[in-house]
């Protein structure tokens, strides 16, 4: 909630009131030392983003408009300042993300959701996900074990057709066992409600310091507007 | 015994949708507190008869009774007291536990049959204690062993306090010691238990009495020592000892 928070108001901070992200990016390093994150993996864990970032460095290079010079290299100043607007704000976003990954474990991230009355269709869906991504990704691992020890090695796009082929065959099997997991549960007097996974009821402190980071944040954003920078 | 009997099963006929016919009329009777194995070659209609004992498959033909009550699947409050008389471990663990932790999937039988707090604790502790696992609790079910995981699911139909156990081929899959413990946890029970199975040595080991289901009917209904040691009758139900074992 509050990395939603977080990262809406950096994003509905314009880039050239860039004081106020450097303001962000204070906020969020500071929230990384106080959960004792190392620094390094934050950012280790940050390269994630590398490849959206790809296509940001690019804007520059293409685009109409204002051009200028800068090292002998021709870029548009609209381009440069949407570039740098993703750059910038995507690395807010992937560094918010990641602090909230490493201090809450998945099933927390789950209960959270279930306390702030996210559907709980939603929430059972990606607690079954959550439980079933291991056994679908050790079936695949399985799967491509028994192809490659028959000689099979994908090497281009001629190779497609057995991938695709792997692909569906794993989509029935998870599908079918879907299916078995649903008989399993029925046979358990399943009635359509899950128990719910909250147990703990969160303090009005807690909510306090959880929101006083992106309240810090859109007050630094409004602070930067006030002075005009 | 003079008690009803846990399961009762007579005249039971199904046919898929698809018009294949997988039960031919099977009468079977198990009284409270035997062991008995439920033995047949693959294909032989052992899952499907296993379906209808909770009423997962609706009965078309026949009739189904636990403890002396009818398993109708039209009528969904009994059939919800059926659910927790029957309790199912299915073949694979991983179709039976999806909950994010061992503590959470255990809960989910007793949960739907309305137990909350910490009565629902208590039963939980329980019913892993009994088979070993209680210190797992708070683990997701796939940073277990495949053993551990059988364990497991064996525990979160005991919590559901069934009156009758049934297990689908609880061996496979299992390295020895996994088997021995297992077969361990089964003996210390003391309720009605129905093994599905192939693994003959396992039904002898575990079973005084044992049914053979082979095209949709009971064939053999006896003693395990007498029907194992009848060759032919295993032989002509695609059903064998494993080589150099002799009972």
């Amino acid at each position: 909630m509050t990395v939603l928070a977080f990262i809406s108001v950096s994003v509905a901070t314009p880039i050239t009131r860039w004081p106020a992200f450097i303001a962000f990016f204070s906020l969020l390093i500071f929230t990384a030392v106080m959960s004792k994150i190392p620094l390094l993996l934050l950012f280790k864990r940050a390269l994630i983003e590398i490849p959206f970032i790809f296509f940001a460095i690019l804007m520059p290079f293409f685009g109409e408009g204002e051009k200028f010079s800068l090292f002998s290299l021709e870029l548009y100043r609209d381009g440069l300042l949407a570039g740098t607007s993703i750059v910038v704000k995507g690395t807010l976003g992937v560094l918010a993300a990641v602090i909230l990954s490493t201090t809450t474990t998945a099933r927390e991230i789950l209960r959270g959701l279930e306390t702030l009355k996210l559907p709980t269709i939603m929430v059972q869906i990606a607690s079954f996900m959550l439980r079933y991504i291991n056994v679908i990704s050790d079936e695949m691992e399985r799967m491509k074990v028994a192809r490659e020890s028959r000689g099979f090695v994908a090497t281009g796009i001629k190779h497609w057709k057995v991938l695709a082929t792997a692909a569906a065959a794993l989509f029935i099997r998870s599908y079918e066992r879907g299916e078995r997991v649903h008989l399993a549960m029925l046979s358990r007097g399943f009635d359509g409600v899950l128990p719910s996974l909250n147990n703990q009821s969160v303090t009005a402190r807690q909510w306090l310091t959880a929101l006083s980071i992106p309240f810090l944040a859109l007050t630094a954003s409004l602070i930067a507007l006030m002075i005009g920078w | 015994m003079t008690s009803t009997p846990s399961l009762q099963i007579s005249e039971l006929a199904f046919a898929y949708p698809d018009g294949n016919q997988a039960l031919f009329g099977v009468n079977l009777t198990i009284q409270k507190g035997e062991r008995v194995a439920l033995l047949g070659p693959n294909g032989a209609g052992k899952t499907t008869l296993v379906m209808h004992m909770n009423g997962i498959h609706p009965t078309m033909q026949g009739e189904v009774r636990i403890s002396g009550e009818l398993v109708d699947s039209k009528n969904k409050s009994s059939l919800k007291a059926i659910r927790s008389k029957v309790g199912i471990v299915f073949q694979d663990p991983d179709d039976q536990l999806f909950m994010p932790t061992v503590g959470e999937d255990v809960a989910f039988g007793p949960y739907n049959m309305g137990l909350r707090g910490e009565e629902l604790n208590k039963v939980v502790a329980q019913a892993l204690s009994q088979v070993g696992m209680l210190e797992f609790i708070d683990r997701p079910p796939h940073h277990l062993s495949f053993g551990q995981r059988r364990r497991v699911a064996v525990a979160t139909v005991l919590a559901m306090k069934p009156e009758i156990l049934i297990l689908d081929e609880p061996s496979s899959n299992l390295d020895p010691a996994s088997r021995r413990e297992l077969a361990d946890i089964l003996r210390s029970l003391e309720i009605t238990i129905v093994m599905v199975t192939h693994d003959l040595p396992y039904a002898h080991e575990l079973c005084e009495r044992s049914v053979i289901l082979s095209g949709g009917i009971i064939v053999a209904d006896g003693k395990t020592d007498v029907i194992l040691k009848d060759k032919a009758l295993l032989k002509s139900h695609r059903l064998e000892l494993p080589v150099g074992f002799n009972l």
